[in-house]
Formats: C-alpha cells, structure tokens, sequence
C-alpha cells in the first residue's frame, strides 16, 4: 500500500476486491476462519435455496415466476446433461447441477458491487475442476478399466499417426482441468478488475467521469451475460469430460 | 507471493496468496456439499414430481379431449343417420301417398267414365227413341197430307195406296 500512496492522486487498488478477509477482525486465516470467502458462499446457499426449495414450495400445476425460473434451470441443466453425456450421464445429474447452481450464483452474487466474487479464485475454481477430472477418470477406470485408455487411441486415424495422436491426447487430457479452472477464475478475475479500474479513472476524472461510467455499464452488461455463459461451459464441460469417461471409444 | 497469512498486506494477486487457499478450500466444499444435500434431498425430487405431475396432467387432459372427440364424432354419425332416416321415411311417405292418390285417382276416374258412358248409352237410346217417334209423326202427317191432297185435286183416294205410296216414299 505504500507504493500505492507513492504514486499519488489516482490511487486504483483493481484486485483489493480480491482479497480474502476475516470476517470477524483478526488477522490469521486459518482453514477454519469465518471469511468473506464463507459470507459469499453462504449468500449463494441461501439464493440457491430460495430459488429451487422456497421457490418450489406451492408444487403449483400452473407456476408461479420462480418456480418457473427454477423449473427452467433444472430442464436447461438436465437436458444439457441428457444431451451432452448421454442417457447413462442423468445419473450425475445433480452433481452437475451443484455445480452450475453454485458457479452461477457465486458469479451473479459478485456483480453486486462491494462484493466478494469467489469464483474469481482460482483456489475455488480448481479444486471444482479437479473434483471434476478426478471423478471423471476414476469413473472411467471403474466403468471400462484398461480400455478406458481407448480414449487416447484414436482408431479412425492413421496406424502411423495414432502414437503421436494419442501423446496430444494424453497431454490435453491432462491440461483439461487447468483450462477448466482458469477460464472461469480468469474471466471473472478480469471483469470485475476491469471495472474497478475504470471507477477509479471515474473518481479523478471530475466531470469527464461521464466516460468511465459509461464503460462500466458497458462491462458491466457484458459481464452479467459472461457470468452466465462462464457457469454454463463449466457445467457443459464437465458433461464433456463426464461423456468421455462413459464413452471412451470415439 | 506473499505466505504469510494477512491477507491486508499487498500481494501481486489476492488469487495466488496460498495462505488462503486451505480457507477457500475448506468453505467451498462446504457449501458444495451443502447445495448437494438441498438439491438431492428437497429441490430436485420436488421439481421433478411438479414436472412429471405437470407432463401427466398434460397427457390426462389430451386423452379426454381425444375422448371427447371422438363422443362429438359419434354423436354427429348418429345425428347424421338419425336425418338420412328421417329423410327416407319422409320420401318413403310420400312415395305412398303419391301413390295412394293416384289409385284413388285412377278409380275416381274409372267411375266418371263408366257414369259418363252409361249417360251417352241412355240419352243415344232416347235420341234414337225420339228419332223414330218423329219418323211415325212424319209418315202419319205425310199420309194425311197425301190423302188430303188426292183428294184436293178431285180424286177418291185408295187409302191403302196412298199409305203404300207414302212408307215407299218415307223409306226411300
């Protein structure tokens, strides 16, 4: 912070948003601490359960507006399911359905401004995305044993061009769940630091705020839908990496 | 990258400060498992039971307006037969009563013929009738006339004579 203050008026801390914080004072984070990490998470249990428990509660023939939303996002989630990994892939169907309820709700819940995004850490998105590839490989070990490494013989190739083909595959398949994690941390990261920065230009700038502004609610707009499409390849990628270990033959 | 645990002291990315990954870590499955239990347990069963409810109802309602059509097309059929027998019982009735009247007709006219012939019969056999009393009358005054007018002219007239002269005459 002393650098910071070094450097004079324009004064734009665009990733202090980012920091993890004792709720309750004190300056130790053990792996115990009440956070704003726990704040946000539990704000996003709570949206979860108003939307698909409260929301739910008339059981009505005819639905009410949030049971409409909430039926709408477990057909969007399920048929995404059906489609994407298979008839045999609806069993996982409420893992995936964790998921994208939690990735959307936490994605939604930072765009509230003053808040705490915890899907921008990739601490968060990791662990999600190695759950993912460790569940799917296992899955596929059990399901098919050693012919689960068909996955990386790519028989429609050519003979000659399969041991190099299938090194790729190794290599991406490994790779998988870095992409997976850092797509969704990075763009929610970069939304949110990008706003910030422009409110800060917002604060100095006076009258000529005017600009700034207007580009906040430009990436402001952009990041409501990037919240959305973020949750869902997530969870239609998990499909994918859920389908290959159910089906490993090409 | 700072490893120390305040997390109020600048780090170049609050992201890449392990000391609070075990913390993130930590509360994320926490509320992961958390939302399981609320999704598998209470929300997606109910939404599932409103779904199929609904999709149920769905398929009632257009199996008993398939039903209900089918009744309405039934019940057109029969409406349909009910006005093709009505309509040939009325041309049948009047197939009859055509019929009827035009027996009915044909003897009315059978009667005036026969009435009407038995009239000409009678009134040619008066006219006939008549025709030879006229006949008589003529040849009795022809005769008288005759015997008259022999003798007019001076003569004795042979009454046999003149009737025989006179029916020669009346009958040429």
């Amino acid at each position: 912070m002393a650098s910071d203050q070094a450097t004079g008026g324009l004064q734009i801390h665009p990733m202090d948003q980012f920091i993890v914080k004792p709720l309750f004072g004190g300056d130790a984070i053990h792996w115990y601490t009440p956070t704003n990490v726990t704040l946000w998470m539990a704000l996003a249990v709570v949206c979860v359960v108003l939307l698909l428990v409260i929301g739910t509660r008339g059981r009505a023939l005819v639905p009410s507006r949030v049971q409409s939303i909430a039926e709408l996002a477990y057909g969007f989630v399920y048929k995404m399911v059906e489609d994407v990994a298979g008839k045999d892939g609806v069993k996982y169907f409420p893992y995936i359905m964790t998921l994208f309820i939690f990735i959307v709700f936490a994605n939604f819940l930072g765009l509230i401004p003053m808040a705490f995004t915890t899907t921008s850490h990739i601490a968060v998105t990791a662990t999600m995305a190695l759950a993912v590839f460790f569940f799917v490989t296992i899955l596929g070990i059990v399901k098919h044993g050693f012919g689960f490494l068909s996955l990386f013989w790519i028989s429609a190739a050519p003979l000659a061009l399969r041991p190099i083909l299938a090194l790729i595959e190794v290599i991406s398949y490994f790779v998988r769940p870095v992409s997976h994690s850092i797509r969704l941390a990075g763009n929610m990261m970069a939304g949110h630091a990008v706003i910030k920065v422009f409110a800060g230009f917002a604060g100095v700038l006076g009258v000529g705020a005017v600009f700034p502004l207007a580009a906040i609610t430009a990436v402001y707009a952009l990041e409501v839908l990037v919240s959305f499409i973020q949750a869902y390849v997530f969870a239609i990628l998990t499909c994918v990496y859920l389908r290959d270990a159910l089906h490993p033959h090409h | 990258m700072a490893t120390d645990t305040n997390a109020a002291e600048p780090v170049g990315m609050p992201q890449l400060d392990f000391a609070t990954f075990p913390n993130q870590i930590f509360w994320l499955v926490v509320t992961l498992v958390v939302i399981y239990f609320v999704l598998s347990r209470i929300a997606l069963p109910r939404i599932a039971a409103v779904l199929a409810e609904r999709q149920g109802t769905i398929s009632n309602d257009i199996t008993a307006a398939e039903e209900l059509k089918l009744k309405a097309q039934e019940a057109e059929r029969a409406y349909e037969k009910a006005l093709a027998d009505a309509r040939a019982e009325a041309q049948r009735i009047v197939a009859e009563t055509k019929a009827e009247i035009k027996a009915d007709l044909a003897a009315a006219t059978a009667r005036a013929d026969a009435e009407i012939s038995a009239r000409a019969a009678e009134a040619e056999k008066q006219i006939a009738e008549i025709r030879e009393n006229a006949m008589e009358s003529v040849t009795i005054v022809a005769r008288a006339t005759a015997g008259e007018l022999v003798a007019a002219l001076g003569f004795q007239a042979d009454e046999a004579a003149v009737t025989a002269a006179v029916d020669a005459k009346v009958k040429g």
